[in-house]
């Protein structure tokens, strides 16, 4: 049982304007079923998918950053209709400023690079490890992006097995593939 | 950006879902409809600033109200200052009373039968006039004393 719409609302106004939401929640469905996407004041932290324990993403969030997460979906406007956009083929790079504070300093790395990797195109798990000089690395670049808190706008779906297999993915391999083909045309 | 670390606290959010309608209700029995609103979003508001440095998650619940029975205090400070908009036939007890009130009393207070509660909130943490309880809870003057009676009949006992 909640209270109103109109008291709650001016109460995240409030909240918002006190600079006390440390992390904004919204959802979003989407083609590969619904997302979970949180934004701190620095940009796009975390989107989840919904095979993801909400409890254990939720856990995450607020020992690493901060309990103060509040249903505040007007912070991700802009993520959502960049998503929007994407998922209808209409938009090949995302432009929504991300923060990296779930993400450690080798991880990051990895993420960077392959945000790097163009729409439409893949590239193999050791021409990442490469990319971010560590040849021999691919093993933890895997674990990297599997660790990846902004799954789709940061595409880790682009990174795929030598020799064309397709490789894991922390979203379940059907969501791989559905990005994959989508950004084939 | 706060970075506290926390002992698995739930999101705020979880925390607003459960309880905001009781906070809200017991801020209508304690201060009034008409002040309700601000005192549950001023408690509401300085919950969310102080919770990442909240150490214990045990008892949320509780955490909320002690919040809230402190706002509700200012706001009967505040209107004791302010000139009553009519005349008071009852004034009563103040209010300024109830800070040496041990704190414990009102969780007391909330366990007690639901016609006894309000009319206990009302006269004490409201502190409004029997007329007044009378009209809030539809009932007689007779039956609304008779309420806060027994309600502190039951206190006195269980506080003994």
């Amino acid at each position: 049982m909640t209270v109103n719409h109109a008291l709650t609302d001016r109460f995240l106004e409030r909240a918002e304007a006190r600079g006390l939401v440390d992390v904004a929640v919204a959802t979003m469905d989407s083609p590969i079923g619904t997302l979970l996407l949180m934004a701190t004041p620095k940009g796009l932290v975390r989107i989840a998918f919904e095979s993801e324990n909400r409890d254990e993403v939720f856990g995450e969030v607020a020992e690493r950053l901060s309990p103060r997460i509040l249903d505040a979906p007007r912070r991700l406007d802009p993520v959502l209709r960049e998503l929007d956009r994407y998922f209808g083929g209409k938009l090949r790079d995302f432009d929504v400023p991300l923060d990296w504070s779930l993400t450690g300093a080798f991880a990051r790395k990895v993420l960077r690079r392959t945000a790097r990797i163009p729409y439409g195109s893949v590239a193999s798990y050791g021409e990442v490890a490469v990319g971010v000089g560590t040849p021999r690395g691919y093993r933890a670049v895997g674990n990297a992006l599997g660790s990846n808190p902004i799954p789709v706008v940061v595409p880790c779906h682009r990174v795929v097995r030598t020799g064309g297999a397709i490789g894991g993915y922390g979203g379940g391999l059907p969501r791989k593939r559905w990005l994959l083909d989508l950004e084939a045309g | 950006m706060t970075t506290v670390k926390s002992t698995a606290l739930p999101p705020f959010q979880r925390l607003f879902d459960e309880h905001a309608q009781a906070v809200l209700t017991f801020l209508v029995g304690a201060v009034g409809a008409s002040e309700a609103e601000d005192c549950f979003q001023e408690t509401m508001l300085s919950a969310l600033r102080a919770y990442p440095r909240l150490g214990d998650a045990s008892n949320l619940r509780g955490w909320l109200f002690t919040i809230a029975r402190r706002k509700a205090i200012d706001a009967h400070r505040g209107r004791a200052r302010r000139p009553m908009p009519v005349a008071d036939p009852d004034p009563g007890p103040t209010f300024d009373a109830l800070p040496d009130i041990d704190e414990g009393v009102w969780d007391h207070v909330r366990s007690l039968p639901s016609k006894q509660r309000k009319a206990v909130v009302l006269r004490f943490a409201g502190d409004r006039s029997y007329p007044e309880i009378a009209a809030a809870m539809s009932t007689t003057q007779d039956s609304a004393r008779q309420s806060v009676h027994e309600g502190l009949k039951k206190l006195r006992r269980e506080l003994r």
